[in-house]
C-alpha cells in the first residue's frame, strides 16, 4: 500500500524545463515515476525526456489525467505556481523550491485545511515510495521496499538514516522528508494519520530538530492513537539558541524548542529517541518485537 | 532579518503609527549637537539587535545638560550581551499615564497571525506569561480572515478600554501594524511599551521588528535596512558564498552537506566526547568553490585543531566535493589533518580523488567522527 504516492500515481513537473526540474525529471522517470507531462509558462508545445510541456495545469489536465505535481519553480513564481495547483484540484502537491515567503504558506495552509490535498514541502527533498516511484531529489539508489515509514524535517540525515535501516535489514514503506521551513504543508501529525491507515507502514522513524512543537504534537498522537512502534531522532543538541540552523525552521525561540528539551518529553511519553542515527535500526527491533 | 529599533520605528511613520520625536547618533559629537538642540528632558537609547538594554544600561534619561557627558560616555561603546553599541537613539522625554504591550507574531504551532496584548506594558512579555498570565490575551488570526472589528472587541473588552477617542487611535495603531506585517512579511513586530500619555493620545515608545529572511529578496525600495549586523563576519561570509555557517567554541571544524546532518554530527562530536568548532552546511549544489570557501572560513578559526568532512552524496556528489578539497590543497596552505567521510552519490570516483591526495576516507559517520575526536583529544 504505502501513501501518498504510488506507481501509478499521475505525476506532472511544474518547471519541467528548468535545470533542476529538467535534471530531476529524468532521475523521477529512471526510478519509475509515472510522469505524464509538465508545466512552463510560456513554453507549451515543446517536450521534455519524451514528456509533453503545458503552458498551465489546466491546458495539462485537458489532456492528462493528473494526480499530483511537484514544483521546481524558483521562489519568486513557486507560490503561483502552488495556487495553481490547488485551484486545479491536484490531490498531491509536492513543493521542493526553498525561499518561500512563511507568510505566503500560511495563507496555502489554511486555505486547505480540512480539503482533500496533501501538500509536502516546501523546502524538502520530496518523497519516495521504494520501488514504486519518487518525486523528489531523494538517491534512489539507498532505498529498500519495506514496512517502515519515515518521516523528517531534513535531507541528508533522512539519507543517513535510511542507509542506516537498509543496512540494518529494515526497508521502507514511503519516506518523506516534509521540509525544513516553519510553516510547512504536512507536519508529522499529518502524515502519522495516514501512516496509521496504511496496513503496510509497521513501524515508523520520526526525525525532528530544533525549532517549533510539531514533534511534540505528534508525540501525543504517537501516545494516543498511533498504535505502531515508533523510533526518533532529534538534531540540533549542541545548537545555540536563536540561531538559524541552516533550515529557516531550525532556530530555538523558546524553551519547549531545544533538542534536549523534546527528548525528554517523548521519552517522558514512552517513546524511544536515539542518540546516533546509526542506533535507530536496533531501537526499531527492540520496539517491533516487545 | 531583525531591524534596528530606529528602522521599525520609521517603518512605523510610513504606515502612520505615532511614535516620539527623534534622531540617530552615530558618535558622541553627534549625539551631543543632537541633545544641544533638543528641549529636556531627552531619552538617549542604545541600538543593538538584542532585547534587555535597558537592564544593562542601555536607555538612560537626559534631564540636564550635566548629565550629557556621563550619560553618553556610558552608552557609545557598552558592551551589550556581545553586541557593542556604536549607534543610539535620541528621543523627546514623555509623561507616561499607562503601558500597554502589543505585537503581532507569526505562530508557526498553529500556523496563525498572533495578536498578543498585555495590560503590563514595559516589561518582557514572557514574564508576564510566568508571573501573570490572565493580563495576557492572545488572539489568533486566520491570514484569510484578516484583522476584524471582533478582534478590536475583546481586544477593548481585555484592556478594560471604553473611551472613544482612545479606541478610535487603538483600531488605527491595530490596522496599521497588521498592515505592516503583511505587506512586509514579518515574523514579528512589537510595539513594547505602546504608552497612553497626557491628553489620551498613543505613541509607540519601543519597536521590535522582525522580517522574514525568505521575504527579504521579494521587498521593494528596502535595501537601505538591510543589515547583518547579528551576524559575525565570517558568519555574512560564508552567506555571500552560499553557505550556511555558525560559530561555535570547540575544536573540530565540521563540513557537512544539509543542516539536519550537519547539526547530527555537531551532535555527535559532542556524543563522543568532542567539541564543534562551528555548524556548517556546504548546501545541495555540487560546486567545488563552495568547498574552497568552507575551508577558508575554517582555517581561519584557531580553535581548530582538525577538519571533519561529513558527506552523503545525494544531489551533491562526492567527486565534485573530492575535488573541491584537491583544488583547497592547491590554493590553501593548510596544515590541520583532514578526516574525510564520503558515501552516496558518486562515492567511489570521490574516494579515488582524495586516495589520490594521500588521504584516507571512510563510508561511515561514527567512525569519522571517532577518529576526528580522538585526534584532538591526543
Amino acid at each position: 500500500m504505502a501513501i501518498l504516492l504510488h506507481k501509478n500515481t499521475n505525476v506532472i513537473v511544474q518547471g519541467i524545463t528548468g535545470r533542476d526540474g529538467s535534471f530531476h525529471t529524468r532521475s523521477m522517470l529512471d526510478y519509475g515515476t509515472n510522469i505524464v507531462g509538465g508545466i512552463t509558462p510560456g513554453k507549451g508545445g515543446l517536450s521534455v525526456e519524451g514528456k509533453p510541456v503545458f503552458n498551465s495545469v489546466h491546458n495539462a489536465k485537458k489532456e492528462l489525467l493528473v494526480d499530483a505535481t511537484i514544483i521546481f519553480v524558483p521562489p519568486k513564481f513557486a507560490v503561483d505556481a502552488v495556487w495553481e495547483a490547488i485551484e486545479e484540484e491536484v490531490k498531491l502537491i509536492v513543493i521542493i523550491t526553498e525561499g518561500l515567503p512563511a507568510l505566503e504558506m500560511m495563507k496555502i495552509k489554511n486555505y486547505t485545511k480540512g480539503k482533500d490535498i496533501n501538500i509536502i514541502g516546501p523546502n524538502c527533498p520530496g518523497l519516495i515510495t521504494p520501488g514504486e516511484a519518487k518525486m523528489g531529489i531523494l538517491p534512489g539508489s539507498i532505498f529498500k521496499k519495506g514496512n517502515i515509514g519515515v518521516i523528517s524535517r531534513s535531507g541528508t540525515l533522512t539519507y543517513e538514516v535510511v542507509y542506516s535501516l537498509t543496512n540494518g535489514g529494515f526497508g521502507q514503506s514511503t519516506v518523506i522528508g516534509i521540509g525544513g521551513d516553519p510553516i510547512i504543508g504536512s507536519r508529522f501529525i499529518e502524515l502519522l494519520r495516514l501512516f496509521k491507515e496504511d496496513n503496510e507502514t509497521q513501524g515508523v522513524v520520526l526525525i525532528g530538530e530544533i525549532g517549533g512543537n510539531d514533534e511534540l504534537v505528534a508525540g501525543e498522537y504517537i501516545k494516543n492513537e498511533l498504535g505502531k512502534p515508533v523510533v526518533a531522532f532529534i538534531a540540533g543538541k549542541t545548537a545555540p539558541k536563536g540561531k538559524k540552523m541552516g533550515h529557516a525552521g531550525a532556530i530555538i525561540s523558546g524553551k519547549g524548542e531545544t533538542a534536549q528539551s523534546k527528548t525528554e518529553f517523548l521519552e517522558n511519553l514512552g517513546i524511544k529517541v536515539a542518540n546516533l542515527p546509526q542506533e535507530i535500526p536496533e531501537f526499531l527491533k527492540n520496539e517491533i518485537n516487545n | 532579518m531583525k531591524l534596528y529599533e530606529f528602522q521599525g520605528k520609521n517603518l512605523f511613520a510610513k504606515y502612520q503609527i505615532p511614535i516620539p520625536k527623534g534622531k540617530v547618533a552615530l558618535t558622541i559629537d553627534e549625539a551631543r549637537g543632537i541633545i544641544k538642540g533638543s528641549i529636556l528632558p531627552v531619552v538617549v537609547k542604545a541600538q543593538v539587535l538584542i532585547g534587555g538594554r535597558g537592564k544593562a544600561g542601555g536607555v538612560k534619561l537626559v534631564k540636564t545638560m550635566e548629565d550629557v557627558e556621563p550619560v553618553l560616555n556610558s552608552i557609545f561603546g557598552l558592551n551589550i550581551k556581545g553586541y557593542t553599541v556604536n549607534k543610539v537613539l535620541i528621543e523627546e522625554g514623555m509623561n507616561i499615564e499607562k503601558e500597554i504591550y502589543l505585537s503581532f507574531m507569526m505562530n508557526r504551532n498553529n500556523e496563525k497571525i498572533t495578536l498578543i496584548t498585555s495590560s503590563e506594558g514595559g516589561v518582557e512579555i514572557e514574564n508576564v506569561a510566568k508571573n501573570n498570565p490572565d493580563a495576557i490575551l492572545k488572539l489568533n488570526i486566520d491570514p484569510l480572515v484578516g484583522l476584524r472589528s471582533f478582534h478590536y472587541m475583546r481586544f477593548f473588552e481585555h484592556l478594560g478600554i471604553r473611551d472613544k477617542t482612545l479606541k478610535y487611535q487603538f483600531i488605527h495603531v491595530l490596522n496599521n501594524m497588521y498592515k505592516m506585517f503583511n505587506e512586509l512579511s514579518l515574523g514579528l513586530i512589537e510595539i513594547n511599551p505602546l504608552v497612553i500619555v497626557s491628553g489620551n493620545r498613543l505613541i509607540a515608545l519601543d519597536s521590535k521588528v522582525v522580517i522574514d529572511d525568505n521575504a527579504v529578496p521579494f521587498l521593494k525600495d528596502m535595501d537601505h535596512i538591510k543589515n547583518y549586523d547579528d551576524m559575525t563576519e565570517d558568519e555574512v561570509n560564508a552567506k555571500s558564498s552560499g553557505l550556511s555557517f555558525v560559530q561555535l567554541d570547540g575544536n573540530i571544524g565540521c563540513i557537512v552537506n544539509g543542516a539536519g546532518l550537519a547539526m547530527a554530527t555537531m551532535d555527535m562530536i559532542k556524543f563522543f566526547g568532542g567539541e564543534p568548532a562551528n555548524f556548517l552546511d556546504v548546501g545541495g549544489s555540487s560546486n567545488p568553490n563552495k568547498v574552497i570557501s568552507a575551508l577558508k572560513i575554517i582555517t581561519k578559526d584557531p580553535n581548530v585543531k582538525v577538519i571533519l568532512f561529513n558527506i552523503f552524496g545525494g544531489i551533491t556528489r562526492c567527486d565534485d566535493i573530492a575535488n573541491g578539497i584537491k583544488m583547497a590543497l592547491e590554493k590553501l596552505d593548510i596544515s590541520l589533518p583532514i578526516i574525510i567521510r564520503l558515501t552516496g552519490t558518486n562515492e567511489k570516483e570521490g574516494v579515488r580523488i582524495i586516495d589520490s591526495l594521500g588521504l584516507d576516507s571512510t563510508t561511515s559517520m561514527q567512525d569519522a567522527v571517532k577518529k576526528a575526536v580522538s585526534m584532538v583529544g591526543e
